[in-house]
């Protein structure tokens, strides 16, 4: 089954390094998260990750939970998710996944959940709490419609990394450092090895995630993997903004720097 | 689907730098558990710093006063730190310290929790942080200082809710950082595998001795075994032992707060449905869309949304009793079990009392009822009193 996330394997396979940006759906409004994703797409991301909302995100750091706060207000529902992923289809190609927790997909089904991904154009979806070993329960419905379940690795992985990175698909989302997600100063990760190790179970895109905030950390970065991911120090740009117009601004002027970062510029 | 299952509940949704550190602690906990010096030590420790066993009470004075059912009390509320969780605490921190960790870090709600993490971080010279949520750490402040002073660090958490559930989610996401030297001393039967196994097995003692009591002084199995539920440790416990025994009802009784029929409650299985959350898959108080709910209860430690994975199971399956009982009808057994017997029951423990009471009368002479007092109320006099509109201080 065709993926859109298929352009991902090519564009590693021409040595460019992919920019993933996540942004929480409905932070602050779901109108505002339908220019971001726009303004996203236009300064360089090659992957966009949509946050569904939820009370207890536990895999994050303060940032992002305050930005859940924030769509929690207005009560942001995955069906509202996907009636704004159809408004974005319109004409926009760019792979967009949701990152999510299990209980969401678990509550609204997985069967109905897959379906609408596929109809709608949802391409993956990240669920940080659902280890490899948990994912069985969902895999067969994701499969059945062509959508990607991302896996994820962390420093901590081991002889773990083997079987995750064999029966990846569509990106493996390595986790650079121990903890949340959060802007980081510095990484203590020996990426060299990690990334070997990685390198040598799976031919998908590497991309490296949590706490890469600057251009100078993807420049950093980018040689170990074939791309990076960048949340928290975006969803700070749309926190520290007066206006919806001031957020979109500053989420493609810091888009557009970590794109030429990647692009060697 | 991997081990740690009761039915289809239990699991281990956790994120993935932490899974390495379960496989660790699963091991580490089987070999533990073959290891007969493990053994010894942790009973030693029992006998001779919690105080175990803890007595099996006749409470004659409560059984006149009801009419019908014996009722006996297993008096975990005697044990060192005030409460059952004492027990686990041990057994935790032992495994703590064979795996080479320094650093103990846990949740409470109330307080008990986090009080015996403290004493027992003290006695084994080790480092240890309590996350709470920010509005128990001023219902608690007491537990706080008491916390301090058994040389702990008391983290205020200011997410969500302020109260356990943003405690737990809190102390999950310092663990990811320092999954290495850290151990989490998880407080109830809950979380992810192996958790909910290894907190039951350290409880099972409150149902073993219960069992070996209750033979000497009547010679027969009891009707039921009643215990409060907010996690379900305390009833877990003292459950488990006489799961084989079908003629013994195991009855679990959830906070119904101000009434099932109200938003305020914590009755994760008369009200929730089945979700995963802070790593298990079990029953959830939650909305329409999967967000986990407030719950609310006047026992801060009845006060989650969830229940451990176990209890799921045993309800689904029939073989577990559970019913509800609001704040008022736990503050009226609050009062009644100090006025008859002369014991002031922790609030949550109070729960279990108020549903013996309601049933004991219904039953004949030759019927026996075991409750769980899993903790004391001295924690809860400052705020009953507060209640009834006298100022005390303490």
């Amino acid at each position: 089954m065709v993926n859109r996330m298929d352009i991902l394997q090519r564009k590693k396979e021409s040595g460019q390094k992919a920019l993933v940006t996540f942004i929480t759906a409905g932070d602050p409004t779901l109108e505002a998260t339908y220019e971001l994703v726009h303004a996203m797409a236009q300064s360089g991301a090659d992957l966009i990750e949509l946050g569904i909302p939820f009370s207890d995100p536990v895999a994050e750091g303060p940032v992002i939970q305050r930005a859940n706060v924030r769509a929690l207000k207005h009560n942001i529902s995955i069906d509202m998710v996907f009636d704004l992923v159809a408004r974005l289809r319109v004409n926009l190609e760019i792979p967009l996944v949701f990152l999510m927790y299990a209980n969401s997909l678990f509550h609204y089904g997985a069967e109905a959940f897959f379906k609408k991904c596929r109809q709608y154009g949802v391409d993956g979806v990240i669920l940080p709490d659902l280890p490899y070993e948990e994912q069985q329960e969902f895999l067969p419905y994701a499969e059945k419609e062509g959508i990607a379940i991302i896996s994820l690795v962390s420093p901590l992985s081991g002889s773990r990394i083997g079987p995750i990175a064999a029966h990846a698909k569509g990106f493996l989302y390595c986790v650079s450092s121990l903890g949340v997600t959060g802007i980081r100063t510095g990484f203590d990760t020996d990426f060299e090895s990690f990334m070997k190790e990685v390198g040598n179970s799976t031919h998908i895109p590497a991309y490296l995630g949590f706490g890469i905030a600057t251009p100078e950390q993807a420049r950093q970065l980018m040689d170990y993997c074939d791309g990076i991911i960048v949340g928290s120090a975006l969803v700070k740009q749309i926190e520290e903004s007066r206006t919806i117009d001031e957020a979109v601004e500053s989420v493609a002027h810091l888009t557009r720097s970590l794109r030429r970062a990647l692009d060697g510029e | 689907m991997n081990t740690g299952r009761f039915g289809e509940f239990g699991g281990q949704y956790i994120p993935e730098t932490l899974m390495p550190v379960l496989k660790e602690l699963e091991q580490e906990y089987q070999a533990a558990l073959n290891d007969k010096s493990f053994i010894d030590e942790l009973n030693t420790l029992f006998r001779e710093y919690a105080g175990r066993p803890s007595l099996l009470y006749e409470a004659k004075n409560l059984t006149r006063q009801l009419g019908g059912a014996r009722i006996f009390l297993k008096r975990e509320d005697l044990n060192h730190t005030g409460s059952h969780k004492i027990n686990n605490v041990l057994g935790q921190v032992l495994l703590a310290r064979r795996m080479g960790k320094k650093r103990l870090i846990a949740e409470t709600g109330a307080g008990q929790h986090g009080v015996a993490t403290a004493t027992v971080a003290a006695l084994f010279g080790m480092d240890c942080e309590i996350f709470m949520g920010s509005e128990d750490t001023r219902r608690q402040a007491l537990n706080v200082f008491r916390m301090e002073l058994l040389g702990a660090r008391v983290t205020p958490v200011d997410s969500g809710t302020c109260t356990l559930k943003d405690a737990i989610n809190e102390a999950f996401r310092q663990w990811t950082f320092r999954a290495m030297d850290t151990f989490y001393v998880i407080g109830s039967v809950m979380g992810p595998h192996p958790y909910p196994t290894m907190v039951r097995d350290f409880q099972s003692v409150i149902g073993q001795e219960v069992k070996a009591q209750l033979m000497d002084l009547t010679g027969c199995l009891p009707h039921a075994v009643i215990a409060c539920i907010g996690g379900g440790s305390n009833a877990m416990g003292i459950f488990h032992p006489f799961i084989p025994h079908q003629d013994v009802a195991l009855i679990g009784v959830e906070a119904a707060g101000k009434g099932l029929n109200t938003s305020q409650h914590a009755a994760a299985l008369a009200r929730g449905q089945v979700g995963i959350f802070h790593g298990m898959k079990s029953y959830f108080v939650q909305d329409e869309e999967g967000q986990i709910a407030p719950v609310y209860s006047v026992s801060a430690g009845l006060d989650y949304p969830g229940v451990g994975p176990e209890h799921s199971y045993l309800y689904q399956s029939g073989r577990g009793q559970y019913v509800s009982v609001t704040d008022h009808e736990a503050l009226e057994a609050f009062e009644l079990l100090a006025r008859t017997e002369g014991i002031i029951p922790a609030v949550e423990s109070a729960h279990a009392v108020a549903y013996a009471a309601k049933i004991a009368p219904t039953l004949s002479r030759d019927k026996v009822l075991v409750v769980n007092l899993s903790g004391r109320g001295d924690k809860d006099v400052g705020f009953i009193a507060q209640m009834k509109g006298r100022a005390v201080h303490g």
